[in-house]
């Protein structure tokens, strides 16, 4: 094979190409009329044989004014994003240097992140408490990987996460080595069984009606993550001062409703029945959910369970009665799962022993009736959809946008007799909520002065100390046996905000700074309750909190080991009836134990702690609260029981 | 919590009374416990003597308990002094809600979530020992009489 002796047509030199089509655009309109397909394109146009074989002179353009990099960035201003998380790469140089140069680093704002996992999460944070998305910058192949995680979580818990992927398509484009690397024939592969949309622009007019598509895409209900690749000639390569091309137009969708006749069958139902139950889970997408919950529970006098995927109805409210959950649904002849991310679960009990069975948990003639956009989108590969549910009534709907239409329904149909009788059923269903609230304020008094602290009262002093604050608690519960939703008073829509979604761990940190910077303008006290094992994943995000001054409180749940798998073990070592006490191998955090404290220190944060006296740990979260007020993040580290 | 772990926590709160034996499981896992069971009657096993039992566990060590307690791994699901805990599902057994005799049922054979302890994994005597320890947890006081547990 002949060796090629003809200059290599690369990005630099490209650029002179690209810099021509853009000369003949200003020499005027029928110039411009000539090659009007050559300004949309990724690739320049092929060059002639002369040009290939010119020698570089001093006309060579090195420079240059304005490059597709910027108009992507007029773009993303144009959908409204207040910030962009990423850890830096060199696939999306062009869009970086835009955003805090043309840009003015300002709508968005960059924000540093030291893993793409944390740049996804903090996305996913940011979303549930500001009810829009943040973008996050990755490259398309070892920033992706990185990433997945996060988007799988937010897959999972329908979060729309709008990732932007670095990535260089034309092979004569990149430099020889760490490019190629860093390129991928098809970027969003990896991550389409758990996004709900993606593309490749190749023009910057593609660049700019995807982006609008995918934006709506995302936050139409099932709001989900989409992926939109940026090619890197399609950032770096110059653009006329006068190019006729403008971000598209954004409208987002109205969530679906369900229809008329199917909301007025289910009112009927709800109204006519004895006990009937409200399941919420990713319920109320807005703080309008949460009001629109409360009204169909006082219509009807209710049993509101609230799995808590979102903070979707008042803690302290009468009709809450998820504090007894399995007892509501057991006795109830209706239930409506309003998007329930597992109605089979909710309706069955489970046994996880050698043969796993398991049996309803209703009432043989109870009604089943859901709600929920997760039937509009389902796809195959991911098993996040759980059972079948064999339901009654099934409405491809947005449970919060029907709730208004169903409540007005069963108002019309709610005849006086009725009313009298949901009258005495809301008596009857406050005096079971304050026995349950006394159920648990019992059953927190259990290992009250323990050390290690345990986690009822690790909630409880933390809820001493901000209960009379604006507050926001962004970590997930789970893992303190829910101590806060049972104990403490929660009343709006921005004080919970629910888990990982999927479980993968590694979310609760940095999508609680994600929150945190969220909540900042609102001026709210943000905390979380942090579990040692999360923050061991990617701890950089410490670093980042205290970089961007972003103000937030983490409580460490620090029981030291992944416990959820020291129990996992457990069972398999019960159920062999052999080595029982060495479950802590591969499970555990200690030997050396981890200080979370100096950790935080070492990011330029304050840190205390480790704190194992329950008497001084009232105090410490004080002195620390003390410290976030101040616009700064703060770390105590507390020393707990597992659960 | 996850509706996994709130099934466990609310099958623990009723497994006070969910010591039915014929809901132990399927039958193979019968057969091979009742042989075990069987084998410590025939050569003298103190599960033989434990049956005798009803609140006070025979020669039970609360000192030689507490250290089972954390090295067998009970504390990884009812917490280090047995208050339970809603996400793991497990009982508050600290102090014990059950005589001697349907602790050690249940733990031989439970009905609900937690995984089994043999007596081959659990000998007798440690069960023994844990419960005496469990039984020597004092009762706290009443959630109404913890201000900060009011608030």
């Amino acid at each position: 094979m002949a060796r090629q002796t003809k200059p290599v047509v690369d990005r630099r030199n490209f650029l002179k190409g690209a810099a021509a089509g853009a000369a003949a655009v200003a020499a005027g309109p029928a110039a411009a009329a000539a090659q009007p397909a050559e300004l949309k394109r990724t690739v320049p146009p092929p060059m002639s044989a002369a040009a290939e074989v010119e020698v570089p002179s001093g006309a060579e353009v090195l420079t240059a004014d304005r490059t597709g990099s910027d108009f992507m960035v007029d773009v993303i201003k144009s959908l409204g994003f207040e910030y962009v998380c990423a850890n830096p790469g060199s696939s999306f140089r062009g869009i970086h240097e835009s955003i805090i140069n043309y840009g003015g680093n300002k709508s968005p704002e960059f924000i540093t992140c030291c893993h793409e996992e944390s740049s996804v999460a903090m996305a996913h944070g940011y979303y549930k408490v500001e009810g829009k998305p943040l973008a996050v910058l990755a490259h398309g192949t070892v920033g992706l990987q990185h990433a997945a995680m996060g988007i799988y979580n937010a897959y999972c818990d329908r979060v729309p996460v709008y990732v932007i992927l670095g990535n260089i398509i034309d092979v004569t484009k990149r430099v020889p080595g760490v490019e190629w690397f860093h390129s991928v024939q098809d970027a969003a592969a990896m991550v389409r069984d758990f996004t709900k949309w993606d593309d490749l622009p190749i023009s910057l007019e593609h660049f700019a009606e995807s982006a609008a598509r995918a934006y709506r895409i995302a936050m139409t209900p099932p709001t989900l993550p989409v992926v939109l690749v940026a090619d890197g000639d399609l950032q770096e390569a110059p653009i006329p001062s006068d190019l006729k091309i403008r971000p598209a137009k954004l409208t987002t969708e109205m969530p679906p409703v369900g229809d008329s006749g199917s909301v007025a069958e289910v009112a009927r139902l709800l109204v006519a029945a004895e006990n009937p139950v409200l399941v919420a889970d990713r319920t109320a997408r807005t703080p309008a959910g949460l009001a629109c919950l409360v009204d169909l529970a006082e219509a009807l006098q209710c049993s509101v369970v609230d799995q808590a995927g979102r903070m979707n109805f008042p803690t302290r409210h009468p009709l809450n009665q998820s504090d007894r959950a399995r007892a509501a649904v057991g006795d109830a002849d209706v239930i409506l799962g309003l998007d329930v991310a597992d109605f089979y679960g909710i309706t069955h009990t489970y046994r996880d022993q050698i043969e796993r069975t398991s049996r309803p948990g209703t009432k043989p003639n109870a009604k089943l009736i859901t709600i929920s956009s997760d039937d509009l989108y389902i796809k195959a590969n991911y098993q996040d959809f759980q059972r079948f549910n064999e339901v009654d009534m099934a409405l491809a709907a947005d449970s919060e946008a029907t709730l208004p239409s169903l409540t007005e329904a069963v108002k019309r149909l709610a005849t006086d007799d009725r009313k009298r009788a949901f009258q005495d059923r809301g008596v009857r269903l406050k005096a079971a909520h304050l026995q349950a609230l006394e159920r648990s304020r019992d059953a927190a008094a259990f290992a009250w002065d323990a050390s290690p602290i345990s986690t009822a009262r690790l909630s409880m002093e933390l809820w001493g100390q901000i209960q009379n604050e604006d507050w926001s608690l962004v970590g997930a519960t789970t893992f303190v046996s829910k101590w806060p939703q049972r104990l403490w008073n929660f009343d709006k829509h921005y004080q919970y905000i629910g888990n990982a979604g999927g479980y993968g761990i590694g979310y609760n940190a940095p999508a609680a700074t994600g929150a945190a910077l969220a909540n900042r303008k609102h001026g709210r006290l943000t905390v979380n309750i942090q579990c040692d094992g999360d923050l061991m994943y990617a701890p950089g995000i410490l670093w980042t909190a205290a970089h961007h001054k972003i103000p937030v409180l983490h409580i460490m749940h620090n029981n030291r080991a992944y416990h959820q798998e020291v129990m996992q073990v457990q069972i398999m070592a019960d159920r062999h009836s052999r080595g029982i006490a060495n479950c802590g191998t591969g499970t555990t955090i200690t030997g050396p134990d981890v200080s979370y404290a100096k950790l935080a220190e070492s990011m330029g944060m304050y840190g205390e702690g480790p704190i194992s006296d329950p008497k001084e740990l009232g105090p410490a979260i004080k002195r620390a609260i003390e410290v976030v007020k101040r616009g700064e993040p703060a770390l105590v580290d507390v020393v707990t029981q597992p659960r | 919590m996850t509706i996994w772990a709130e099934h466990r926590a609310e099958a623990s709160a009723v497994q006070q009374t969910d010591l039915n034996p014929t809901q132990a499981g399927p039958m193979k896992r019968f057969v091979v416990v009742f042989l075990l069971v069987s084998a410590a009657l025939l050569f003298g096993f103190p599960a033989a003597r434990a049956r005798q039992s009803s609140d006070t566990p025979p020669n039970g060590n609360a000192q030689s308990g507490k250290k089972l307690f954390m090295s067998d791994g009970c504390y990884e699901c009812h917490g280090r002094q047995g208050q339970g805990a809603a996400q793991t599902g497990a009982a508050r057994i600290g102090p014990p809600q059950l005589s001697f005799e349907g602790f050690q049922n249940y733990v031989r054979k439970p009905t609900n979530q937690m995984p089994p302890y043999t007596s081959k994994a659990l000998p007798d005597q440690d069960l023994s020992d844990i419960y005496a320890y469990l039984k020597s947890i004092p009762m706290p006081p009443k959630g109404k009489d913890i201000p900060l547990l009011n608030k």
